[in-house]
């Protein structure tokens, strides 16, 4: 029986490698295994599998290619960018097809006047900001892994960045996305103009990780640079405090360009790796950052000390040059690396949690240290309420990772609990796809797998992730939980 | 309050049941906008009413049924607003309407439309099924994004429960100018302004006069306004003028010859349909009072980037939103018969097959 299947598996295989090559050249279709391992994982590399065939389209018709072979023999396509992403959405299947829109690169057009930049999915988030930074223009969201990951993968995971509390997350700042169905027909989501008629569909596929469509084409939105940014340090004796300082910047009526916190433990692994300069006594640190003219910065500078002042801060900083601003940035930027360098492994999380209940749930994460004996450094997008949380373990103990996923999950849990979510940026991928289970009800899931259905009957692109089946979910046994339903919700609360 | 939501989904189930079409209705201040209405009117507004507020934490979440009024003015008592400015169109709107519809006023250039402040979204489906999507918080990527999808569906895929919506501060400054130019050297100028870090936050150009709106930090009007030139205008002047682009209550908007919403990308050159223009959104958004025939109305929109759709008046028996290319119209008929399969919401008010 196991010896039919697998040679089913392998004619399958020779057949779909047979037919991608009618249209690709050879080089752009691996199956061998040895040129297959490096495709095995994406970002969450504690999850691995070596996909079955990789394709590397280097044009739409070469995509559509692919898609059509896909569909006539009932393969699944994962599509891929960078590989960056942090939830394992581009995690390969076996009896599949990779997709990689790296060969697609190329910056079709940057247009000053409309303020848009035309590219393909294969191009890097950094790279439009440096196509554009000529004209005084640049492409707002800026992920940490900005460097690397591409727009492709931007579009399906919605990414975010330091700064979306002033200028949104992906799908605030991308206009059109031109993709292909499953079944390989072309479409445009979105438009050049501020709309397009019918259902937002651009907002229904931005963030959708490779599940509806795959993407060939995309037009953003630039904006112009600031002339100026400077930003705030502001040391805090305890994280309320900061927490609550964070709240009073906003009461003012100020929304910071951006607007991070960090707390000791991050602090500390960071400076001891890039010297920002962090006040390593304060329990909690906050990047305040202003952008705009000159004028506008210093009013809002002088605004935001004096509200941080009055909020307790212990100590203010503020950059008084470029070069200042980007080292108080470049902490916060490196935390992931530094943290990667005081411990073997680290867990990124990645909730998000109404802003009031940040002390509640810092607490309970200092309370899951203990329970599992494993320690948890903190940097947080303080302005929109999204947290990192990094579970700091060692993957070369099998105990520690299972520790770290039960550490991770009751986090998740507690996020939703507080009226959050499970994911603000990274993605459900197969991280978190059980946790999905508690932050949905059964009917709301099925109405994602409609969804799904509307653009992709088969299940063929991306199958597997982000949605769970309520089977896995029995199986994960956890109930879903109204989100920010407290136990007596008939009794007013303001 | 919860007895509301089960009357609304016992409605729902019934005319699902029976095959009743259902027409949403909050105050029935934009009765006028898509194709003519039908079925049998369930009336939004018994479910009305703040949720929860808290601006520091910038989001509301409100029932639909609630008086945009009403929440524009507890929003106001905090000093924040709902930076896309939706239109009023008359006195009595909902807040599901304004949702539902997707419109946004003068400041969509520079804040944002609707589905950029929908964070979260409580609805009924057309099985009456009460489901929640997004969320209370600013950034949210679980599941898809279904939230957003009803900003502007016109109540085709399910009937708007509750919404959380993003909120902002209301800037400390703003000011008004009027200059001349001609529509080339206005379209031109705004482009132009758009590309440089300049806090204009709406603009208005017809017959030959052009408004333009700052809004923002004191000292970064102030250099604006310097950079820009033209008269100000006084600031009560100013309010009334915005507020008649806002609401269509501004002369061009009188009459009843059939009134066009053209969107293109700002950069489009003048359209050259016969008829008078109105020119909002940076040059994004092109108001056209004509009786040229639709046809000719979109193509040239779609000749420059866009699409065109006939706002008011004229023929609503035909299609009032642009045609769309067939893979999309694919899949708006599953979505519709995945959300709704009985065809009850409001059957036909978004495009003639659904």
């Amino acid at each position: 029986m196991n010896m039919r299947m697998n040679d089913t598996a392998f004619l399958k295989k020779a057949d779909m490698v047979a037919r991608l090559l009618e249209k690709l050249p050879r080089a752009s279709v691996l199956f061998e295994p040895e040129d297959l391992r490096p495709w095995e994982c994406d970002g969450l590399a504690a999850y691995r599998m070596v996909p079955g065939v990789v394709a590397l389209p280097a044009d739409e018709d070469e995509v559509r290619h692919v898609l059509q072979v896909a569909r006539a023999l009932k393969v699944p396509v994962v599509a891929r960018g960078a590989g960056t992403g942090l939830s394992g959405g581009a995690y390969p299947l076996a009896d599949g097809v990779l997709l990689s829109l790296a060969k697609m690169k190329k910056i079709l057009s940057v247009d000053p006047a409309s303020r848009t930049a035309r590219v393909q999915p294969g191009v890097r988030n950094l790279a439009i900001s440096e196509a554009a930074a000529p004209y005084g223009l640049y492409y707002a969201p800026d992920p940490s892994s900005q460097i690397a990951c591409t727009i492709g993968g931007n579009v399906a995971e919605n990414a975010g960045g330091v700064h979306c509390l002033k200028y949104g997350l992906t799908v605030n700042n991308v206009l059109r996305v031109r993709g292909f169905t499953i079944e390989g027909e072309p479409l445009e989501f979105g438009s050049e103009a501020l709309d397009a008629p019918g259902f937002d569909l651009l907002a229904l596929v931005t963030g959708s990780e490779g599940m509806l469509a795959v993407t060939t084409e995309v037009t953003v939105k630039l904006v112009p640079k600031p002339e100026l940014a400077r930003v705030i340090m502001a040391s805090f004796a305890d994280l309320e405090k900061a927490g609550d300082a964070v709240a009073a910047v906003i009461a003012a009526g100020i929304i910071p360009a951006g607007l991070e916190m960090m707390d000791q433990p991050a602090t500390r692994a960071v400076e001891e790796f890039v010297h920002a300069g962090y006040d390593l006594d304060a329990a909690a640190i906050l990047l305040c950052e202003s952008d705009g003219t000159p004028e506008e910065v210093e009013e809002e500078i002088g605004r935001m000390t004096e509200v941080l002042n009055r909020a307790g801060a212990t100590a203010i900083r503020v950059s008084e040059s470029e070069a200042e601003r980007l080292k108080f940035w470049s902490g916060r930027k490196a935390a992931f690396p530094a943290v990667g360098r005081i411990s073997p492994d680290y867990y990124c999380m990645d909730g998000t949690i109404p802003r009031k209940r940040l002390g509640e749930v810092l607490q309970f994460i200092g309370e899951m240290e203990k329970k599992y004996g494993l320690r948890c450094p903190n940097v947080f997008h303080a302005g929109d309420g999204n947290l990192h949380p990094l579970i700091l373990f060692d993957g070369n103990d099998p105990g520690e990772l299972h520790r770290t996923e039960q550490f991770a999950s009751e986090v998740l849990q507690k996020c939703i609990e507080v009226g959050g979510t499970i994911t603000g940026e990274h993605g459900v991928g197969i991280e978190k796809i059980n946790e999905m289970c508690v932050q949905f009800s059964p009917e709301e899931l099925e109405t994602f797998r409609r969804v799904k259905r509307a653009f992709d009957p088969e299940e063929l692109l991306n199958p597997g992730k982000n949605i769970p089946t309520l089977h896995r979910c029995a199986e994960f046994g956890r109930m879903h939980v109204k989100r920010g339903q407290v136990p007596h919700p008939e009794l007013p609360r303001f | 309050m919860t007895d509301a939501i089960a009357r609304f989904a016992d409605t729902l189930r019934a005319a699902a049941s029976a095959g009743t079409p259902l027409r949403i209705r909050g105050g029935g201040t934009k009765d006028f906008y898509g194709r003519a209405p039908a079925g049998q009117v369930l009336d939004t507004r018994a479910y009305s009413g703040i949720v929860d507020y808290d601006p520091t934490e910038l989001y509301v979440t409100v029932r639909a049924g609630t008086p945009l009024a009403e929440l524009e003015n507890a929003l106001s008592a905090q000093g924040q607003w709902l930076a896309f400015e939706p239109p009023h169109f008359a006195a009595g709107g909902t807040v599901g309407g304004a949702i539902a519809s997707g419109l946004a006023g003068p400041r969509r250039q520079a804040a944002g439309g609707v589905r950029d402040f929908v964070l979260g979204v409580r609805i009924l489906d057309g099985r009456g099924d009460d489901l929640f999507f997004g969320g209370q918080v600013m950034k949210n990527v679980a599941g898809y994004d279904v939230s957003r999808l009803m900003a502007g569906a016109m109540g085709t895929l399910g009937l708007i429960l509750e919404a959380t919506l993003k909120v902002l501060p209301r800037p400390a400054a703003e000011a008004t100018l009027r200059l001349e130019m001609p529509e080339a050297r206005a379209l031109e100028m705004l482009n132009q302004w758009g590309g440089k870090p300049l806090p204009v936050s709406a603009s208005a150009w017809r017959g030959g006069e052009l408004g333009i709106r700052l809004s923002g930090a004191v000292a970064a009007v102030k250099s604006a306004r310097e950079k820009i030139g033209g008269d100000e205008v006084g600031a009560s002047q100013a309010a009334s003028f915005w507020t008649g682009v806002r609401d269509h209550a501004d002369p061009f908007f009188a009459g009843d010859e059939p009134l066009w919403r053209i969107s293109v990308p700002s950069t489009a050159p003048a359209l050259g349909l016969q008829g008078e223009q109105l020119v909002e959104w940076g040059g994004a958004l092109r108001w056209l009072r004509t009786r040229a025939d639709a046809r000719s109305v979109r193509e040239a929109a779609a000749k420059a980037g866009g699409h065109a759709t006939l706002f008011r008046g004229g023929d609503r028996s035909a299609s009032v939103f642009h045609p769309l290319s067939a893979p999309l119209a694919k899949i708006h008929r599953e979505l519709k018969a995945q959300f709704d399969p009985a065809g009850i919401l409001n059957r036909g008010r978004m495009y003639p097959e659904f």
